[in-house]
């Protein structure tokens, strides 16, 4: 090992070992850091900076209805988190969440607009099934063209999200739009029996949240005890050991493509039957690229994404409650997660160096 | 007469090692003095110190008697110091001298350094072609190059770490030539090295290195061989116990034919190699790195596939199309050059890195993985092979070098294979663990397994095979059997096919 550089007196080297410690202290620090930066910006921004905090981070959970809002966000961000974290850990960067949660939405919409008559105990479980089948088959294209054909999966899940964003765009102002809704862009509004009952009665937070505590479970389990997900954590932390050891590079890509797509597809579908009740081009405030930053700030832990899926949806009802409170533009949430995710990453930085004070320059 | 290099108390840790503690010693001007200890004895930190690419945390260097205090490499080359590394730091795909202009300072001016270059090669005897590419040179003569540009800056003190350990014997007794003429001129020389043999052929002084300490200051040609290992890893290591080989009839690995054209263009191509081994019998395979061991590798193991199944043949199967697990299904077990990475996943503790190849045996029920069973394994390869490490829940990247060779030969073996493929098995391997090893691969042999050892230490494999065959330049010789094998021949054989004969 040698002197990794010095700025002043103060060293920089590589630890013996990465730090345990600071893979836990990394997002505390991050977090801690976005709220120094929260401060600077709206001082800048000539706001009182500890009021706009107080309204930010807050005063939207201060309501029986916030923290509903807070569960509902946290819900579908942590899903798909957890989904896309699967497949980060082997190396597969499904970055086309957003996409697949359309189309999962889209494909639970068609069961709810096209058969309508069923009773909820059918309609429910098939909407579900919908927003499975449909997020991995979205999914399924980056995989098989990785496979086949070597292409980079984050360009090709990427770009498919704006495919499926036309998709929608275009059957919400054309073929499925709602012939009594005075030509807006939406369907119908679902029947009754395609809505997700409510957790308590005359708040939005609904049974999807049920869906995203057995996802924790089994993520974790998945991670921790079957063979399939150690053989998914070899490709990720070492490429050449699973090559040694045989365990097939494709089984990742498409284990890790699908289980995120899938995920994704459900919360869009927990979206769809849940709050909304019918598409419209805005389904998504944007859940599938929030839950890449979900899972890295989860540290890629099933736990961790839980956390981070609830600190990511305090930031959206922040950037609302900012927006109505402080009269401030909706980017102030999109700043958020950007600024948590580099402080994130550069914090990171820790875990594999340490900083080292050593006196005075010779 | 005045040291040209004097070292006073020189210490260095890093976080959990002692790399050098209380070192000191000096070196007189027109000396080749050798640095001899094992791997991880704390030599190359040591000469890192002396070339200034590594601070020291105490202590004192003198440079002709005056105490150098704001060290640096580029300090050294302004006051003579040079340094040849172990691992060559040259830019394949330019030629030799744009490589030297690089690093001499001035004029870019290449016709003049081209000249320069071709003097100086011919005056030391180390002929290189200043225009060629440095990927079209062998091992040899790139060492040449860094050789002939430390020289191009007239030193005062050159040092040389592990030169030959990609030279084949004749390409050595050039080297040594070069370095006694250098010496006669007045440069003092500091020659780092674990070959014993080397070291009392060249040097007139020697400081011993164990565990970061000085063991010994001894003069090499008068102190015996066996007195210069028990200073280097305090007890002279047991010898290898060879009985008789008795090979099985039928052949356990085969491989025919075997051609495929270079991968990029730094690739080595393998032509019609063709080997095979029986249960029972070790089938050494020597040749210098950079000759298609990596690529044959990577074929044996199925971690690329053969362009026909029937290239590569386990117990009479067809093989060369499955991939590596399907081949340790048949019995196959592999240990790769690279631990860290390959062999093993550095985060991952020993218990998953068991599983890594150990899921066969059991270690994994109805798609879990047997939480238990894994530690046992892991326990069990760490108590039956001496693995020094707090237990299966330590990192594999916690253990040293020989350690977590230790427990990827052991987990290997615990597969209870019916042939092994052994790369570079001591590489960076201290001198204890490394009879260990190769008694353990002897004894699996002779268990009736076939074993397949690939490695670049010639009297490694004159030690421990019934057989040996030599690779160059991507082909195989046929295998001679240790009783028929001399280390001149296999020595030529290395360099059969290469453009270049070093």
């Amino acid at each position: 090992m040698r002197k990794f550089g010095s700025v002043l007196a103060l060293h920089v080297r590589p630890r013996a070992e990465p730090s345990r410690r600071m893979r836990v202290a990394a997002p505390l620090i991050a977090s801690a850091l976005t709220l120094i930066f929260g401060l600077i910006f709206f001082a800048a921004l000539g706001r009182d900076p500890v009021a706009s905090l107080y309204a930010f981070f807050v005063k939207p959970l201060s309501s029986a209805n916030g923290v509903s809002e807070w569960l509902l966000k946290g819900s579908s961000l942590t899903l798909i988190g957890l989904g896309l974290a699967i497949g980060f850990r082997a190396n597969v960067w499904n970055i086309g969440a957003e996409g697949q949660f359309i189309i999962g939405a889209i494909a639970a919409a068609a069961v709810a607009l096209f058969a309508p008559e069923m009773p909820s105990y059918v309609m429910l479980p098939l909407m579900f099934a919908a927003g499975l089948v449909g997020g991995m088959a979205w999914a399924s294209i980056p995989a098989l063209l990785r496979h086949r054909f070597a292409t980079n999966e984050i360009l090709v899940s990427l770009m498919l999200t704006y495919v499926a964003s036309a998709i929608l765009s275009w059957l919400v102002h054309g073929p499925w739009r709602d012939p009594e809704g005075f030509n807006y862009p939406q369907t119908a509004i679902f029947p009754p029996s395609a809505m997700l009952p409510a957790v308590v009665e005359g708040y939005r937070v609904n049974v999807s949240i049920f869906i995203t505590l057995a996802a924790v479970i089994a993520a974790w389990i998945f991670d921790e005890r079957t063979f399939l997900g150690y053989k998914m954590r070899v490709g990720g932390d070492a490429p050449s050991a699973a090559r040694y050891a045989g365990f097939g590079e494709g089984q990742s890509i498409w284990v890790g493509m699908l289980i995120g797509g899938a995920a994704a597809g459900v919360a869009g579908m927990a979206e769809a039957a849940g709050p909304l009740g019918q598409l419209s081009p805005q389904i998504s405030p944007g859940y599938g690229f929030a839950a890449i930053i979900v899972a890295f700030v989860g540290r890629l832990n099933p736990v961790g994404i839980v956390i981070a899926g609830l600190l990511l949806s305090l930031l959206y009802l922040g950037g609302e409650n900012a927006q109505i409170a402080l009269a401030m533009p909706s980017a102030v949430t999109r700043i958020f997660q950007g600024v948590l995710l580099f402080f994130l990453l550069g914090a990171d930085f820790l875990i594999f160096y340490e900083l080292k004070w050593m006196g005075r320059p010779p | 007469m005045r040291p040209r290099l004097e070292l006073r108390g020189i210490g260095k840790r890093y976080p959990g090692v002692i790399a050098n503690e209380d070192i000191s010693l000096s070196v007189l001007p027109g000396v080749i003095h050798a640095i001899l200890g094992e791997n991880g004895a704390g030599k190359s930190t040591l000469m890192k110190i002396i070339y200034g690419a590594v601070a020291a945390d105490a202590g004192e260097i003198l440079w002709n008697g005056e105490l150098v205090t704001r060290h640096s490499p580029a300090y050294s080359r302004t006051i003579g110091i040079e340094m040849v590394y172990q691992h060559f730091s040259l830019f394949e795909s330019v030629s030799v001298v744009e490589n030297i202009a690089l690093t001499i300072p001035g004029r870019f001016d290449l016709a003049s350094l081209a000249k320069r270059v071709r003097e100086t090669s011919d005056r030391y005897g180390l002929p290189i072609d200043p225009f060629k590419s440095v990927h079209r040179l062998s091992v040899g003569e790139r060492q040449r190059v860094e050789i002939v540009r430390c020289l191009l800056q007239n030193p005062r003190l050159l040092i040389l770490d592990e030169p030959t350990s990609v030279l084949t014997p004749k390409a050595v007794t050039t080297l040594f030539e070069t370095l006694r003429l250098l010496a006669a001129e007045g440069c003092s020389i500091l020659y780092i090295s674990h070959k014993l043999a080397e070291v009392k052929e060249l040097c007139g002084s020697a400081t011993v290195l164990k565990n970061g300490r000085i063991t010994g200051s001894i003069d090499p040609r008068r102190a015996s061989t066996v007195e210069i290992a028990r200073l280097m890893v305090g007890a002279a290591p047991p010898e290898t116990q060879r009985t008789p080989c008795t090979p099985g009839r039928a052949a356990a690995f085969e491989v025919r034919n075997l051609s495929v054209p270079a991968d990029g263009p730094f690739g080595v191509s393998l032509k019609d190699i063709s080997f095979a081994l029986a249960a029972g019998e070790i089938l050494g395979i020597a040749g210098i790195s950079g000759n298609g061991q990596t690529e044959l590798v990577q074929l044996l193991s199925g971690e690329k596939r053969a362009p026909e199944a029937d290239m590569i043949r386990i117990a009479g199967a067809p093989a060369g199309k499955l991939g590596a697990a399907a081949r340790r299904d048949l019995g196959f077990a592999f240990v790769p050059e690279e631990r860290l990475g390959r062999g093993a996943v550095p985060p991952h503790n020993l218990g998953e890195n068991g599983l890594l190849t150990a899921h066969r045996k059991g270690l994994v029920i109805r798609s879990f993985v047997s939480r238990q069973r894994m530690r046992e394994f892991a326990a069990s390869i760490i108590d039956r092979f001496s693995v020094k490490t707090a237990g299966p829940a330590a990192m594999a990247q916690s253990l040293s070098g020989g350690n977590l060779q230790k427990f990827i030969v052991g987990r290997e073996i615990g597969l209870k294979p019916r042939i092994l493929l052994v790369s570079q098995p001591t590489w960076g391997v201290d001198v204890g663990a490394s009879a260990y090893v190769r008694q353990t691969l002897v004894d699996l042999s002779r268990g009736g397994a076939a074993v397949i050892v690939i490695s670049e230490d010639l009297d490694e494999l004159m030690e421990i095979s019934d057989r040996i065959a030599v690779m160059s330049g991507g082909m195989m010789s046929e295998a001679i059997p240790i009783d028929e094998a001399r280390k001149e021949r296999i020595g030529e054989l290395m360099i059969a096919h290469t453009a270049a004969a070093a």
